[in-house]
């Protein structure tokens, strides 16, 4: 037999070094996801999954650069399965076999999608350590309470619906632990004096409640990027809020030059065509605060975008009622999606009010919706 | 002992014997059986011990999750040391582990008598050990961003060593690829003994400021070095273009002129850029041997198997885990199916003498240049493809057009070629390179983003000149940004 060949086997179940890497390498991941949250937050796959909280977001994992060959100029070679004539097509664009490509030969341009171990949760919870909530005015605590049980005690009487049984199986083990007398039979045995009963204190609770007015021009200048641009903020807006208030409602109000409620669904898909009078739904937004939405009651939060491409004789007034909407609301923002470098005549018209309550942005591109967000609550 | 440690112990024994009757001469072989986690720890690392680096974290996620979600599996891992080490997967059936072992003596095999191979240090395991101990002083001392920034600079042009290096000047044959001597082989001397240890030469960096870099990569030897590969009509075009810049010498090391004029390095980053550059060597046979030796392992593994008695049930086992194994990928090249193919053709045709004589002397570049053959290609159906438009379509099926654009592909370990030009760009101290474009442009990206990396290394400004849509363009990058300009004919670098 030959001594030179030996088998043998040892503990591996301490080699960690694989894993210590890797979450290197996740801490990599996660900190490029904190510098690119700009991009991030507009991600198509967050806004449009409607965030759902366990959904982890694929991240590419992290490049490795090297000086290497554009794979979609380099002529490749495959293996068929019958004989393949010019002129046949394989796949389209993003091919299926992009990582198996290159005959091993070197390195493989495949893409490894990474999925980061960062939910949405996490996500928000970076989002929203930068941003507050401006102008919190403790004399407007709402009005509004109802009483709200609260578990908080246990007693030996109660209903049997609300029986606790870990103590009530504990108060078993003391009680037969504590008998002298062994019984023969050692199964558990509940007692009634075992029972314990969790117990409520009703409590008055005060809801604090916001109301988001989305406001949107939906004439015909404002395209798909605006939309989403918009829907991207209201998104965040949304679960920012939310952290803060026990109720955010959010209303949804359309316009050109005459403004509507419509569904969330319409707000952010149709088009109409027209010119743009802001005024309309200002108007619009201040009456449906006085008929719903007290401002001692509510937060108000309401936010506008547009292109800014108002009729010019409505400037005027669209001030005018702007400065009523700040007055009666936390914060105003005012939000012109642009794609020129121009800012437009109602923007200039606005910066007259004074009023800090009201924010003023403009976004150019898509990841400026972070700075937005940030601009209009800090 | 376990059983099934006992079990396997005769059974190595069994085949090893079996596989030396066939011809086949390989070191003594240490067989480890590890779990899952292990094995592709070693397969993302290279290495049972290596230093640490998140892209091999990265590695050794992407393959353990294939693994989990049971899309692909290592049955096996062979370190190319003497004596070897072959690390089994715990849960391999007693038929697997026996084609895998048959398969490991072919690879070992492989590894002693190729002539690539011939170079290896045969104690990688413990040097890969050591500088893994040295980077980790290096994090202590200097901290981990530090000497993780390095790394991932040094990485990401680990390639760019010059591999035959060894050819054509006498006096680094002896030296090569060890490059716990870089310095020494470019004809400098280091005071006393202090390159003789286990790492790049760092105490030497100090004495390394000679104005003009070593002559050694004159063209006049670049040349000559080509001139003793075996097959010289595949560097005709680039002799040519030499001949454009005779003026200029070009340093194929990029690490080496790195760590050798680099301003603004410290001393121990200096041993990192030598201890990649090292490893690299130790890497680059393998990467230039997969077609050839994984095929030389199937081709062996199936010989050896249909030596041993196997029952029904086992023949049939091993019958669907070999086809598995050379399963043709459409988009791709599977090495083994490749391999194994253009080496049982060869056995057909061939003595059993000349087939060994051939595991001697090629490397997958030759194999292919020489042994891909008319029928081959039209057996396997394979064919060229590219992109067009928005599709990738077959644009070729001729057997030559197959065989050359295989070629090209090895050419250079499948890396593009980035030469140094210059180390004193302009009088300011900033680095010229050159991309030697041969037919294929450069991923753009990947190119700025490894230019702010080799800025990082380089310390002053770094330039890079290739050819984009066959236009000549220079990318230049200093403090991290890049920018870049066309090039007029007149200006011709």
């Amino acid at each position: 037999m030959a001594d030179d060949i030996i088998v043998s086997r040892d503990d591996w179940s301490l080699h960690r070094k694989g894993y210590l890497d890797q979450t290197r390498h996740k801490e990599k991941v996660e900190e490029v996801i904190k510098q690119q949250l700009g991009d991030l937050i507009v991600d198509e796959s967050i806004i449009l999954t409607d965030g759902k909280k366990s959904t982890k977001i694929p991240m590419r994992s992290l490049e490795e650069f090297r000086f290497r060959y554009d794979f979609n100029k380099k002529n490749h070679t495959g293996q068929g399965t019958k004989k393949m004539v010019p002129g046949e097509i394989l796949g389209r664009d993003q091919a299926k076999g992009k990582g198996a490509a290159g005959s091993g030969a070197g390195e493989e341009p495949g893409q490894d999608i990474y999925e980061a171990e960062v939910t949405y949760e996490d996500l928000a919870n970076i989002l929203f350590e930068e941003l507050k909530l401006p102008n919190l005015d403790d004399k407007k605590r709402p009005l509004i309470a109802h009483d709200r049980p609260e578990f908080n005690d246990v007693r030996k009487k109660g209903l049997m619906a609300n029986v606790d049984k870990k103590r009530t199986l504990l108060e078993s083990i003391k009680r037969q632990a504590f008998s002298q007398k062994q019984e023969k039979d050692a199964r558990l045995k509940i007692s009634p004096e075992d029972l314990r009963f969790k117990t409520w204190e009703t409590r008055p609770n005060f809801e604090t409640n916001a109301v988001i007015l989305a406001m949107m021009d939906t004439s015909g200048s404002m395209g798909q990027f605006e939309k989403y641009i918009a829907r991207t903020f209201f998104f965040w807006m949304v679960r920012f809020l939310r952290l803060k208030y026990e109720n955010v409602e959010i209303r949804f109000l359309a316009h050109h030059t005459e403004a509507k409620e419509v569904t969330e669904a319409e707000f952010f898909t149709r088009g109409e065509s027209g010119g743009t009078r802001c005024s309309s739904v200002y108007q619009y937004a201040l009456d449906l605060i006085e008929t719903k939405y007290p401002p001692a009651h509510y937060n108000i939060y309401p936010v506008h975008f547009t292109d800014g491409d108002n009729i010019g004789s409505d400037n005027s007034r669209a001030l005018s009622l702007m400065q009523r909407l700040v007055e009666v609301s936390r914060v105003v923002g005012y939000g012109e999606i642009l794609r020129t470098h121009y800012s437009s005549t109602l923007m200039s018209t606005l910066k007259r009010i004074t009023d800090p309550k009201l924010r003023l942005v403009t976004i150019r591109d898509r990841n400026e919706v972070y700075a937005a967000l940030k601009t209009v609550f800090s | 002992m376990d059983n099934e440690k006992r079990a396997l112990n005769s059974i190595a024994q069994d085949i090893a014997q079996v596989a030396r009757g066939m011809g086949l001469d390989f070191y003594p072989v240490n067989f480890e059986i590890v779990p899952a986690e292990a094995l592709y720890t070693f397969g993302a690392y290279g290495m049972p011990v290596r230093f640490t680096h998140w892209s091999f974290g990265k590695a050794f996620y992407r393959m353990k999750t294939q693994y989990d979600l049971n899309l692909s599996r290592i049955y096996e891992l062979v370190i190319n040391t003497n004596p070897a080490y072959a690390f089994l997967l715990e849960g391999n059936r007693l038929v697997q582990n026996k084609l895998v072992i048959g398969h490991v003596y072919a690879h070992v095999d492989f590894f002693k008598n190729n002539y690539y191979f011939s170079r290896t240090p045969k104690d990688m395991v413990e040097r890969m050990g050591a500088h893994a101990e040295k980077i980790r002083e290096y994090e202590l001392l200097y901290g981990r961003e530090k000497v993780e920034r390095t790394l991932d600079a040094v990485l990401a042009i680990q390639e760019h060593v010059d591999y035959r290096s060894h050819i054509g000047t006498k006096g680094k044959m002896e030296n090569l690829p060890q490059v716990n001597r870089p310095l020494k082989d470019e004809g400098h001397k280091c005071p006393g003994d202090a390159c003789s240890g286990n790492h790049s030469c760092g105490s030497c960096g100090g004495n390394c400021t000679t104005k003009e870099p070593s002559k050694a990569d004159s063209p006049k030897k670049v040349r000559a070095k080509r001139a003793s590969l075996p097959y010289e009509d595949l560097w005709g075009d680039l002799i040519d273009d030499d001949c454009k810049c005779e003026s200029q010498p070009e340093h194929e090391d990029l690490l080496l002129y790195i760590i050798k004029f680099a301003p603004g390095l410290e001393e121990w980053q200096r041993d990192i850029v030598g201890i990649v550059r090292e490893e690299s060597f130790y890497f680059y046979p393998q990467i230039e041997t997969k077609i050839i030796n994984e095929g030389w392992a199937t081709f062996w593994h199936a010989r050896i198997m249909h030596e041993l008695d196997l029952t029904d049930a086992e023949s049939l086992e091993f019958a669907l885990m070999h086809s598995q194994v050379v399963q043709p990928s459409r988009m791709g090249m599977n090495p083994y199916y490749l391999g194994v193919k253009i080496w049982e053709h060869l056995a057909k045709n061939k003595a059993l003498s000349e087939i060994f004589e051939l595991r001697e002397t090629e490397n997958d570049l030759s194999f292919i240049r020489n042994h891909l053959t008319r029928e081959l290609v039209e057996e396997l159906n394979l064919f060229n493809f590219r992109k067009v438009g928005a599709h990738w379509q077959v644009t070729e099926n001729e057997w030559e057009k197959v065989r050359d654009n295989l070629v090209q592909q090895l050419v250079n370990g499948g890396h593009p070629r980035i030469v140094v030009l210059e180390g004193d760009y302009e009088g300011k101290g900033g680095l010229y390179l050159k991309h030697r474009h041969e037919g294929v442009d450069l991923d753009i990206v990947y190119l700025e983003k490894t230019l702010s990396l080799v800025q990082f290394l380089w310390g002053k400004s770094v330039s890079l000149e290739t050819v984009v849509d066959t236009k000549k363009v220079v990318y230049d990058c200093s403090n991290g940004l890049v920018s870049h300009h066309q090039v007029s004919k007149a200006g011709e670098k």
